[in-house]
Formats: C-alpha cells, sequence, structure tokens
C-alpha cells in the first residue's frame, strides 16, 4: 500500500541525497523554499519546507528549527560546519547534501511533490 | 495566576550562540501547551530580537513571562541605541556589517519581522545608553 505522507527519508531516496545529519526522517514535506538569506527565510520559511540552500551554518539550522522547516537541503555540494551539524542533531533538524544547484534541485523536488500525489 | 517567568543572557560576542534562548523558549511553550500559532510567533520574534542584540548591541538580557492569555518577551541591551527607530522599522534598513552579511542577515528585515509576528510592540531607546524591546503575543 502507498504511503500518503511524502516524508524527508522518501525525499532523500528520491534525490539520491547525501543525508549528513539524520534528524526528524518521518518529518512531513509538504512545500519546498529556496533562499540564501537567513533573514530572508526567516520571513518567509513555509512550515513544513525543504528548505534549498548552500547556508551550511549554525543559524540556518536555528532558523529552520524555528520556523518549523521540514529539512535542509545543501545545494552545490555546499558546505556544513561542524557546530551547525551538532546543532541539528539536537534540534532533530535533517540535513542532506546534493551535488545539484537549487534550480535543479527545486525541479526534482516540484515532480517528486506532484507524482506522489495521484 | 502569577506568569512563568524566565530569564537568559544573551552573548555579545557569540554570533554562533544567537538563537538558544528562543530555542529553548520555544521548546518551553509546545510543553506547557500553548498554540502552535502562538509558540511560533514568539519563537521567531524572540529569535530576530535576540540576532539584533548579538549584532548591533553587544548583547543583552532576555525575559520571558508566560501568562495563560498572553506571552511577553522584554530584550535588554546597553548598546548603542538607535537614533531613527522609525527608519530602522523600515524593510531594508540596516546597519549590518558585511560579516553579519556574509552570515545570511543583515537584510534589514529583523524589525519589521518582529512588528509582523507580535500583538504589541514598544521599543524604547536611547543613543549610547541601549534599547529595550517589549513585545506580547496573545496566546
Ligand atoms: N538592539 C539594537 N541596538 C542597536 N541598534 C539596533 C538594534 N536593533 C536594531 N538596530 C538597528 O536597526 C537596524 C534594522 O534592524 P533589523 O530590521 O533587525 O535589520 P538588520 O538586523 O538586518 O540590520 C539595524 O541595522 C540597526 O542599525
Ligand atoms: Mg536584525
Amino acid at each position: 500500500m502507498k504511503k500518503e505522507k511524502k516524508q524527508v527519508r522518501d525525499l532523500a531516496e528520491f534525490l539520491q541525497a547525501e543525508c549528513l545529519v539524520q534528524g526528524d526522517l518521518d518529518r512531513e514535506i509538504q512545500t519546498g523554499y529556496v533562499c540564501d538569506l537567513l533573514s530572508w527565510a526567516m520571513a518567509r520559511l513555509p512550515e513544513g519546507a525543504a528548505w534549498m540552500t548552500v547556508m551550511g551554518n549554525l543559524n540556518a539550522v536555528a532558523v529552520c528549527s524555528l520556523k518549523d522547516g521540514a529539512c535542509i537541503v545543501l545545494t552545490d555540494n555546499a558546505p556544513l560546519d561542524k557546530n551547525a551539524e551538532s546543532r541539528a542533531e539536537t534540534e532533530g533538524i535533517c540535513i542532506l547534501r546534493v551535488e545539484q544547484g537549487a534550480y535543479e534541485t527545486a525541479l526534482r523536488l516540484g515532480e517528486w511533490l506532484r507524482e506522489e500525489e495521484k | 495566576m502569577s506568569a512563568l517567568t524566565f530569564r537568559y543572557e544573551v552573548p555579545g560576542d557569540d554570533f554562533t550562540r544567537a538563537g538558544e534562548a528562543s530555542s529553548d523558549v520555544k521548546r518551553k511553550l509546545k510543553q506547557l501547551g500553548y498554540s502552535p500559532e502562538a509558540v511560533r510567533k514568539v519563537a521567531i520574534a524572540m529569535y530576530e530580537g535576540e540576532i539584533n542584540m548579538v549584532i548591533h548591541a553587544g548583547g543583552g538580557e532576555a525575559v520571558v513571562e508566560m501568562d495563560p492569555e498572553e506571552i511577553r518577551v522584554t530584550l535588554r541591551d546597553q548598546g548603542p541605541g538607535i537614533p531613527d527607530v522609525e527608519k530602522a522599522m523600515q524593510k531594508g534598513w540596516s546597519t549590518a556589517p558585511d560579516t553579519v552579511r556574509n552570515l545570511g542577515f543583515g537584510a534589514g528585515m529583523g524589525l519589521p519581522n518582529i512588528k509582523k509576528y507580535t500583538d504589541e510592540l514598544r521599543i524604547e531607546t536611547e543613543v549610547g545608553v541601549g534599547t529595550t524591546l517589549y513585545m506580547k503575543v496573545f496566546a
């Protein structure tokens, strides 16, 4: 039987992403968001979004957690700071990493979100 | 009923620790059963205020009071103060240095964001003395 929810673990598999921090793999993904400006994301990151960014720092983790984002997807193989990694573990935020840029990744996310709806 | 009160030091020199107080408050509010909407509003507004204290004021103090009807957050610093509050409240207005911008902050969205996510906001500031933000979010 097909699962109804689109979870972080499924996205990780679909994108064949590297999983840097497991966090909450059961978290449901409702939408996506692309942004590298943390102030901007602070204002606009939607709840339950897979957030595609190159910002692998501690403050990005804090923003994702405070805004209830579903996970962070580091695009373009962007680096993840060590302290950001441990913060994500504490906050239960999953961090994935892909080689593609934000545009390619967002296209695939969109495809995946629609595909599973049927 | 008397409010539950929590106090936090916000360190001024350590950008990496900014957000610890708001994360803790978020957790507490959740545990106490406040509505997700109220929790979210407080967390976002407080985080922006915390970041501002770190970037612009060399740190400060946060006091959070949790009542059944409302949550009050007071952020007090002894920083440089804000010469023109009206200007500071405008979207995009910022005096943040490049080091902060490189981290993804300093877009001048903080104060407008605080305004947006609080039910009441009062700013007391004096140049050379410091700034205090009084925020209120209805439960
Ligand atoms: N606590 C503070 N102490 C001194 N100045 C502040 C403080 N908070 C905000 N400001 C001033 O107001 C401006 C706008 O703040 P904000 O909207 O949060 O944008 P940003 O922090 O991105 O610059 C800041 O650039 C700064 O000049
Ligand atoms: Mg700010």
